[in-house]
């Protein structure tokens, strides 16, 4: 299995602060990623860096390197829009429009120029078969989509990340919000995705890192303390932290 | 013995504020509506038909404010023309752009006290400078109306772009949005009720202006067309008003003027309180 994005020696400091700490990891395509690691340890802002959200951050500095398939994301010539298109993010938080739950879909082709209607239409559909949710909307489209509960919301969210095709799907915690249902939901949704999509997932929840994920990565203080399949990182993990950690020692 | 007369002082204390209170509501509501009846009583009598849409004419010895209203409407129009673009640029710039937070500062203060300051001096400058280039005109005062009501603007529309969650622009960015993409179908979409509560007030604004009318628009009534009014002298309602009541002694003229102003401010205010309270609703979907 190939590698579809991978970090050498990212360091980033918000101002003086430094947030992460010589990064490097390579994580394998089409399979589910989880980043775990207790409050402020940087899994979030790692997992920002890589469609580079965190420029929105004033006084972020980086140094290291992150290449998605064979391009540097942080060289000049990197269009961001075209790699946040390659690169869809979940947020903690369902965040969809303020309009239908039609144009909160087609947001993001309309975004990359596709303005034919029956295409639209068509990715439409497809994008929210694609979250799981067509069955629940399919007959209010023009609806405004804050009317949806918010599991919904979220896969609504997923849906529309899904529109732009990307290749990649970050989701910084996105069950965090959600009841126990819906969150069943969502890790269910994510397990199907992994067939044609990357998936890297930050969680607070160990479970959920073991349950969906195929991989798992240790975050400790800003600093990649481990990572390796989550069978075995959670059976028989090598550094004392990680243990110390998932058996529930410090959280 | 001591408590009893501690309570009858307590009771005239009680008593005496009670009747403080209900005089001061009385003398302002009473006032308030005194002024809005005497206003109506002496004013609407002479509102008619004709008076409304014709022009003054000596030689018919009639005087009509239709050239008043289109001016009026003019000036709102060519105002807003100009000061929506550019108020709702600066306030889009210093809220999504700007970076340098202590110039947005400095630029928010400066706005803040521009918008206090008296409307004549506003005058003053647009007579010395728009009035220089455009002559005395109806551009000219709807210039200096622009750079009058250009904070208030500024600052309403700013103040609604602080509201819109920024989880909606990182959603935009997400799905690889530029900025201005992300600004134009998200942001700007969402303070839509900012900026036309800015926009209403600013009408109601012009609509009461007269000091710094006065030094730049004129005071002609007559009936332009909709473009070559633009560059015509011409009087508002309000300055209208004033010239009727101070220069010719038309007090009827005046008073019905006063009518029409006050029920076209509480219409503008109805006005302002629907759009809120539509988005309002919409909002709450």
């Amino acid at each position: 299995m190939s590698n579809i994005i991978t970090a050498e020696d990212l360091c980033l400091w918000y101002g003086r602060t430094q947030a992460l700490r010589q990064i490097s990891i390579a994580i394998p395509e089409n399979s589910i990623t989880a980043l775990i690691g207790p409050s402020g340890c940087g899994k979030s802002t790692f997992l920002k860096t890589l469609n580079r959200m965190n420029d929105l951050v004033p006084g972020v500095k980086i140094s290291g390197s992150v290449r998605y398939e064979d391009t540097d994301i942080f060289a000049p010539s990197m269009d961001v829009n075209l790699l946040r298109r390659e690169i869809g993010m979940v947020f903690q938080k369902p965040n969809p429009f303020p309009m239908s739950i039609y144009d909160n879909i087609a947001y993001g082709p309309r975004t990359h120029g596709i303005k034919n209607k029956a295409k639209l239409d068509d990715i439409v559909e497809r994008s929210l078969r694609g979250a799981a949710i067509w069955d629940e909307v399919k007959d209010r489209l023009r609806k405004n989509a804050l009317g949806l509960s918010g599991g919904q919301q979220q896969r609504l969210c997923i849906a529309r990340a899904l529109a732009v095709e990307p290749k990649v799907l970050l989701m910084d915690e996105p069950t965090s919000a959600l009841d126990p249902i819906s969150t069943s939901k969502i890790e269910e949704l994510a397990a199907q995705l992994k067939e044609s999509y990357t998936i890297v997932i930050v969680t607070h929840n160990m479970q959920q890192a073991v349950r969906i994920s195929d991989y798992t990565a240790f975050f400790l203080l800003g600093e990649l303390v481990e990572f390796g399949e989550t069978e075995k990182l959670f059976s028989q993990p090598e550094c004392q932290k990680t243990e110390d950690y998932i058996t529930g020692r410090f959280g | 013995m001591g408590s009893d007369s501690i309570s009858a002082k307590r009771k005239f204390h009680i008593g005496a504020m009670g009747l403080l209170i209900a005089l001061s509501v009385a003398l302002t509501c009473g006032l308030t509506l005194f002024l809005i009846g005497y206003i109506l009583a002496s004013g609407l009598p002479h509102v008619t038909w004709e008076f409304l849409t014709t022009s003054p004419s000596i030689l018919f010895g009639r005087i009509g404010i239709l050239p008043d209203i289109m001016n009026t409407i003019h000036i709102i129009m060519a105002t807003l023309l100009v000061v929506l673009p550019l108020g709702v640029g600066a306030a889009v710039y210093l809220t999504e752009y700007a970076s340098n937070q202590r110039l947005v500062a400095v630029i928010e203060y400066a706005a803040e006290t521009l918008s206090g300051i008296p409307s004549i001096i506003y005058g003053l400058v647009g007579m010395l400078v728009f009035t220089g280039i455009f002559g005395t005109s109806l551009l000219a005062g709807a210039l200096t109306l622009v750079i009058m009501n250009l904070p208030t603007i500024m600052r309403t529309t700013q103040e609604s772009l602080k509201t819109v969650p920024q989880s909606y622009r990182e959603g935009a960015f997400g799905l690889g949005a530029g900025k201005w993409r992300t600004i134009r179908t998200v942001v700007l979409p969402g303070c839509m009720d900012g900026i036309l509560t800015g926009c209403i007030l600013t009408v109601g604004r012009i609509l009461g202006e007269s000091a710094a009318l006065l030094f730049t628009a004129g005071a002609a009534h007559k009936l332009f067309g909709l473009f070559d009014g633009l560059v015509n002298q011409g009087a508002t309602l309000t300055v209208a008003l004033y010239f009727y009541a101070k220069e010719s002694g038309e007090f009827d003229v005046a008073f019905a003027i006063a009518a029409i102003l006050m029920l076209l401010t509480v219409a503008i205010n109805f006005t302002a309180a629907l759009v809120g309270w539509w988005f309002k609703k919409r909002r709450s979907l």
